[in-house]
């Protein structure tokens, strides 16, 4: 009996191949992030430079053009690995599903999703918003984002069968992914008023464990019926 | 892996693509050291049936039996002892030859670098081991593809048109590969339109229509 590899190694593995894939590709990968800087520069150029008015609405601004801009990039995640079969041979690995998945959806936050908080400072500070609001905004950002590459992982697995499944993505996630935009906001909101955050802050949290522990078995089951056809 | 004693059946399968009634009470048994050959035009559902013996798709009716119990009940068991080369090579066309094998492989079992070199130079690819499968023509990538039946060693191969895009080293590539299979006891279901295997008595023929 051949050994088989355990479940700890096969989800690395994933994740490896991933950031060697996007190493590769990175022009394709950094595509959400540089959406993401023009949406958030064009606006004061399209509204006004005046700080003190930009800032009543940054926080806003921002998450509307994360959030955006994440589900551009997840239309994609799975798309390429069902079309050239690699994801035949997942089903057929052995390993569960539902892991290597998981594997997927992490390290595709960690390249799109995790460069957008990582700016998102700076994005704050071009419209306006003082630096006592970047624990509330990057910690609402790294949360949502994580919990929306979860949905729309979901989503994804779901349309990947379909032909211009995006649009169909957009109406599965967009209102999953609401609540997340209202307590984002509110979060920056709340300490731009110099209010705690802690509230928002946690039911965004309980966003995130729910989707990371349950989300994963929905996309397994969501991806055999699309591999079925 | 011991592939003695070994039965894969299908049992009165009726499978449908779309309104086309594909697979109609299709039923057959093979024991260890045998192999099949799925025959048939294109569309008849050669394809099909491989899917539904791999557990990828579940039939209308019937079923498909690996050591007397339903593939789709079995799972991970089943799988671990299968192999399924489909008619999309699984290739990412960024990856290097040894990337490709490594990452698909190590999925299912820790892989030695030296094992790889070992595939490569049995499907002759050593020249190509550390360049971009883009770079590579479609036989070259069907080859690396078929790479993996070595280092998965699996009781059980399903090959979809394994010999696509092959030239007639290839095919006789194969053909050894699936002859060497059968002799260590293994079993093989293998859809294809060339000829393939033609003269050996433990292939069977099933033909679709």
């Amino acid at each position: 009996m051949t050994e088989s590899a355990g479940l700890i190694a096969a989800i690395r593995l994933v994740v490896r191949r991933e950031l060697t894939l996007a190493w590769r590709r990175w022009d394709e990968v950094a595509q959400p992030l540089i959406f993401y800087l023009v949406v958030t520069t064009l606006f004061p150029l399209a509204t006004t430079p005046e700080l003190a008015v930009l800032r009543i609405v940054g926080g806003g601004v921002v998450w509307v053009a994360a959030l955006l801009s994440s589900l551009l990039a997840l239309e994609s995640v799975f798309r390429s690995d069902v079309e050239d079969g690699t994801m035949e041979q997942w089903v057929l690995s052995g390993q569960p599903l539902a892991w290597l998945l998981f594997a997927k959806v992490v390290a595709h936050w960690l390249l799109t999703g995790l460069p957008l908080v990582l700016v998102s400072p700076a994005v704050a500070t071009a419209l306006g918003l003082p630096t006592s609001v970047w624990p509330a905004l990057v910690t609402s950002l790294a949360l949502g984002t994580a919990t929306l590459s979860v949905l729309g992982g979901i989503g994804a697995a779901l349309t990947v069968g379909v032909r211009r499944g995006s649009v169909l993505l957009s109406l599965l996630v967009l209102p999953l992914a609401m609540p997340l935009l209202i307590f984002g906001a509110r979060a920056v909101e709340q300490s731009l008023a110099g209010q705690p955050a802690a509230g928002p802050l946690q039911l965004l949290a309980a966003m995130f464990f729910l989707a990371w522990s349950l989300g994963p078995l929905a996309m397994s089951a969501a991806m055999r019926i699309s591999t079925e056809g | 892996m011991t592939a003695a004693g070994a039965v894969l059946e299908a049992r009165a399968i009726n499978a449908w693509r779309g309104d086309r009634h594909v697979l109609k009470d299709l039923s057959f048994t093979l024991a260890s050291g045998e192999c099949c050959k799925v025959v048939g035009p294109n569309g008849i559902g050669k394809t099909t049936l491989l899917r539904v013996l791999c557990g990828l798709l579940a039939p209308e009716s019937g079923a498909a039996l690996w050591r007397g119990r339903a593939v789709g009940r079995v799972g991970a068991e089943y799988f671990a002892e299968l192999a399924y080369l489909g008619h999309a090579n699984a290739l990412k066309s960024d990856l290097t030859a040894r990337e490709n094998l490594k990452y698909l492989v190590g999925v299912r079992r820790p892989l030695a670098g030296t094992e790889i070199d070992g595939a490569l130079e049995r499907v002759r690819l050593v020249d190509c081991t550390d360049l971009p499968v883009r770079v590579m023509s479609a036989g070259q990538r069907r080859r690396l593809s078929l790479a993996r039946l070595w280092l998965w060693p699996a009781a059980l191969w399903i090959l979809d048109e394994p010999t696509t895009n092959l030239d007639s080293a290839g095919l006789a590539l194969v053909e050894s590969m699936i002859r060497d299979h059968l002799h260590r006891g293994g079993l093989a279901v293998v859809a294809a339109h060339q000829r393939l295997l033609d003269d050996d008595e433990r292939v069977r023929r099933l033909e679709l229509a």
